[in-house]
């Protein structure tokens, strides 16, 4: 069984934030993604490439994404992902959130060594 | 933010409309990425197949992706649905006789509910069909300092009210009234309105034919002859006239023109009476009498609503109110000292029937509660049988890895299927019910009796809200019994029918006592209301009720003033005792237990000292000669009204026996004289009490005045005594009405008796729909005791046929399930006459010399409620003794 195909809460906001960061620099397929996911994070988080669909599809239903089958210059028929104005403003309250739970965390854990 | 909702919008559509599409583009996908990473694999120099099995290795399995996928789009929970709907709609076509019973149980219990529901919203809430913004309206009466209830309100009082309010929108005058319309040679009563020029457009009624009222109308003596009729009379007595607009119609002795015909469907604006015309304020006086009003601030009449603007309260309002007519009362200090307004909403009206019928309905809705609650009991029995049946199927799919999640979620289903059946049934019944209260009042000839019912948001609301909760209800019943499942032991065992056989029996058992003592609680209350209208109806109004008939002439609205009426009085009574067959004849003012109300003032009695803080109000009668001898009365000493009682001689008066007792304590009042509106009068008969306003109330002091030594318009009831019947009668009396005046109306022709009847129509009607709701919940119990007791018997067979193999005879066994059954019911029957106790309390007020713990209520309960049990457990206990032993342990 893989450990992640049912990421708890958490890592499943920050999977959700990944992808979003990930189509902000600019419109990928599925498999692209996970590359890039792979190579962000593959030390820290073990994303398996089976999770990574319904994520996909969870926020093109949240209308922060919207997927696009479009011809790459391989001459594959691949569907791409990009950003929705939605999606932006929703990686910038998610990334806020994401630096103030950090710092507190780490102010916590701080506290906790002096 | 659209763009972002139509875009999901558009992909949820997909997922649902496009399935196969959708989940074809999803494996493409997945395709699409496997093969990336095979050729990165490749890259790499990986040989193809190792290449492929890393790719594969990495997503992990196919099958279960697709699936999330699709959770994700949450297209399952849909798809869920519909599945769990087809199933369970096979399920329900699989027992049609489990379906159809629970399914009538449903709509026996909301459909009660639905239609009271109905009537609660079409008499309290919105009580005038076709009135637009009713929830803002609000009636205005007045108040006057030092008085108890109501006022009217003056036109120029209103006026100022409608200028200087800034929180309502509309003002409007709807006061009932009624009017002699001229039919041929001919005339007939109708009732109608008074009502300001505003009226229509306030209320959004546009007339179908022709127009409303005019501002001009509101103002000038009697300036404006105009009406506009109902399109039940427009129908009825003008034959649909497309041509009405513009003709005259003889109403109260004067030609009005028909400018208007309003629509159907709209009655006015007055609980329990539909009206036939509407006339403007300025012809106020032709129909009330008391000359012309709209220009005097003392002159009160007028009965109206106001609407509130939206978002207004109706405190804010009344404090608004209030602080204008404090205005009038230091600007008009002659005739506003003590006065101001009150607002009311709809369903407190002081003037029409809605308040009367508010005790009603209350018990109707908590009767209704009831019964729906006995109906859910009576459903949740049939589920646990059907639990019991199915549980091998529900054992199956738990074992196959059927979440208890899902399972709830189909059972769940199968109750919204069940509960939406009897909810669609019960609006159907709802429906049926809506005007079928008004049909149980008696109607007056003439006039329609109208009492609203409509199934509105409000009440498809409630009834769906209610069927959500059953749906819940009958959902987690069979989840409850799921959740008990043993797997293991219900798949082993055969004998399955003992597995948990005592747990559901006494789960059964629990909703039999509360079915049981819920309608031992109706049984008691339905017999308590049926012996207090027995008492009701077998009390004596002290007056003959047989052989005496009942009317009245309209003069009032034929324009008569004091002296002419008099003079009719009369000269009427002269042709009437002339009729063949009748025996005495006499004027009153009032009808005893009649819808009119008499006169009463502050007296003073000669040689009774006043305590200083007593100012005796006592009530009276104006009554002609031979009055007493007519209705029945019996005189305990002096002499009846006479001829010669009139203008010339000393004014007298009659006193009742219980006015005799306190004013003289024991002396002859005879000779004695009383003094009642500055106005003095010699005693000269002691006449026995009888009932006066009501047979439920007390005896109170009430006099008579006589009627010839006073000229008034007013006092035109006739009573006669006659052996004829009140057909032949009116044909008489209407013969010689028209012989003096074609323009006077008779009205109905009725017996005392049918008065007394009438009296107590409304607690009739109480019981009766008390008594239907009490049986439905009766024949829901029984059927619930009856279900039961079947149940126990199949599930003992075994049992039975044991006991039937030591030796026991087929009248044991009868007895044995005849005393399961017994038993059951007398603890329902001890734990409902606790509530009862109770219960029964609260409606004390609706009962007339019966105590609510009074024991033949208590007695025929029981007895019903046994002869019931025994009737429900007989079949099971006859098919009980038969039990056939072989067959029975060899199964």
């Amino acid at each position: 069984m893989e450990p992640m195909t049912k990421p708890s809460d958490l890592v499943q906001g920050t999977l959700d934030m990944l992808i979003l960061k990930i189509l902000a620099l600019e419109p990928q397929n599925g498999w692209a993604i996970s590359q890039r996911l792979k190579q962000i994070s593959s030390e820290v988080l073990q994303v398996s490439d089976g999770s990574l669909y319904p994520a996909l599809h969870k926020l093109e239903q949240n209308g922060w994404i919207k997927a696009k089958w479009m011809t790459s210059e391989k001459n594959r028929r691949s569907k791409f992902y990009s950003l929705t104005a939605v999606g932006r403003r929703q990686l910038k309250t998610e990334t806020a959130n994401w630096d103030r739970l950090s710092t507190a965390i780490s102010n916590v854990v701080k506290l906790k060594e002096a | 933010m659209l763009e972002q909702w139509s875009y999901t919008l558009h992909l949820r559509l997909r997922s649902l409309l496009l399935r196969t599409r959708v989940d074809q583009e999803l494996r493409e996908e997945i395709r699409d990425h496997l093969e990336q990473q095979i050729q990165a694999n490749m890259a790499k120099g990986m040989p193809e197949t190792q290449a492929r099995r890393a790719a594969l290795n990495s997503i992990g399995a196919i099958a279960q992706i697709e699936d999330q996928c699709r959770d994700a789009r949450g297209v399952n929970n849909i798809e869920n649905f519909f599945q769990d709907l087809r199933y369970g709609l096979r399920q329900l076509r699989r027992s049609p006789s489990f379906s159809a019973l629970t399914i009538l149980c449903l709509i026996l219990g909301i459909g009660a509910n639905a239609a009271v529901l109905s009537w609660v919203e079409g008499i309290l809430f919105r009580p005038y069909p076709a009135v637009a913004n009713q929830e803002r309206l609000v009636a205005l009466s007045g108040t006057a300092m030092g008085e108890s209830g109501v006022t009217a309100l003056s036109w120029p009082d209103f006026l100022d009210l409608q200028r200087n309010c800034t929180l309502a929108d509309a003002f409007i005058v709807s006061k009932i009234t009624g009017a002699s319309l001229g039919i041929g040679d001919r005339s007939e009563r109708a009732r109608g309105s008074i009502v300001s020029a505003n009226y229509f457009d306030a209320l959004g009624i546009h007339p179908v034919l022709g127009r409303g009222f005019r501002p001009e109308d509101d103002s000038g003596r009697n300036a404006h002859p105009v009406m506009v009729i109902s399109y039940q009379l427009w129908k009825d007595r003008f034959k649909s006239d497309p041509e009405i607009i513009g003709k005259t119609q003889l109403l109260s002795g004067v030609q009005h023109t028909i400018i208007g015909v309003a629509p159907e469907g709209f009655y006015g604006t007055f609980v329990g009476w539909a009206m036939q015309f509407w006339a403007p304020v300025s012809m106020e006086e032709l129909f009330e009498g008391g000359g012309y009003k709209l220009d005097d601030r003392g002159a009160r009449w007028i009965e109206g609503y106001m609407r509130l603007k939206p978002g207004v309260s109706r405190q804010q309002a009344q404090e608004e109110a209030s602080a204008v007519m404090k205005r009038l009362e230091a600007d008009y200090p002659a005739t506003n000292r003590g006065r101001s307004v009150k607002l009311w909403p709809l369903w407190q009206t002081p003037w029409n029937n809605a308040g009367t019928l508010l005790p009603t309905l209350a018990i109707m809705l908590a009767v209704g509660i009831f019964v729906l609650l006995i109906a859910c009991a009576n459903v949740g029995n049939l589920l646990v049988v059907r639990a019991f049946a199915r549980r091998h199927e529900m054992t199956v799919r738990l074992a196959l890895g059927c979440g208890r999640g899902r399972l709830l979620k189909q059972l769940l289903t199968e109750g919204l299927i069940l509960s939406a059946l009897g909810a669609g049934g019960a609006l159907i019944v709802a429906y049926w019910c809506r005007h079928a209260l008004g049909l149980l009042f008696p109607a007056r000839a003439g006039m329609v009796m109208y009492l609203p019912g409509e199934l509105d948001w409000r009440v498809l609301a409630c009834s769906a809200a209610i069927s959500l909760v059953v749906t819940v209800l009958i959902g987690l019943i069979p989840a409850i019994q799921t959740r008990k499942i043993d797997l293991a032991g219900v798949l082993n065992a055969e004998s399955a029918s003992v597995v948990g056989g005592r747990g559901r029996a006494r789960f059964r058992s629990i909703l039999v006592l509360v079915q049981v003592s819920l309608s031992f609680i109706l049984l008691v209350g339905v017999g308590l209301l049926i012996q207090s209208l027995q008492k009701v109806r077998t009390e004596s109004p002290a007056f003959s009720t047989k052989g005496v008939l009942n009317t009245a002439v309209d003069l009032v609205s034929a324009g008569y003033d004091a002296e002419r009426a008099y003079a009719f009085r009369d000269e009427l009574m002269d042709r009437v005792q002339a009729l063949p067959g009748v025996e005495s004849a006499a004027f009153a003012l009032a009808t005893p237990l009649g819808y009119g109300y008499y006169p009463s003032g502050p007296i003073d009695v000669e040689g009774y000292q006043l305590p200083p803080e007593e100012q005796p109000t006592v009530e009276y009668n104006e009554v002609g000669p031979a009055y007493f001898a007519t209705v029945g009365i019996p005189l305990v000493a002096g002499r009846e009204f006479v001829r010669s009682d009139d203008l010339k001689n000393v004014p007298v008066a009659v006193v009742n026996e219980t006015m005799a007792d306190r004013f003289w304590r024991g002396n002859d009042p005879i000779g004695k004289r009383i003094q009642v509106k500055g106005r003095w009068m010699q005693v000269v008969g002691v006449a026995k009490d009888s009932k006066y306003d009501s047979v439920r109330e007390a005896a109170k002091p009430f006099f008579y005045v006589a009627m010839r030594q006073t000229v008034s318009v007013r006092g035109t009831t006739l009573n006669i005594r006659t052996p004829l019947g009140p057909q032949a009668m009116a044909t008489a009396l209407a013969r010689e009405v028209r012989a003096l005046d074609s323009n006077l109306a008779l009205y109905e022709t009725i017996t005392l008796q049918e008065q007394l009847e009438r009296s107590t129509a409304s607690q009739k009607v109480a019981v009766t729909l008390v008594g239907i709701l009490g049986g439905l919940a009766l024949l829901l119990a029984a059927i619930g005791l009856y279900g039961v007791m079947s149940y126990v018997v199949s599930q003992s067979a075994r049992e039975l046929g044991l006991r039937m193999a030591l030796g026991a005879d087929s009248s044991n066994l009868l007895r044995l399930v005849m005393r399961r059954g017994l038993t059951l019911t007398a603890i329902g029957m001890m734990l409902g006459a606790l509530g009862a106790l109770e219960l029964t309390r609260l409606i004390s007020g609706f009962l007339y010399k019966v105590s609510p713990h009074d024991p033949v209520a208590f007695g025929s309960a029981v007895s019903i409620m046994v002869v019931v049990s025994v009737a429900a457990c007989a079949f099971p206990a006859w098919r009980a003794a038969r039990t056939d032993p072989v067959r029975a342990l060899r199964n």
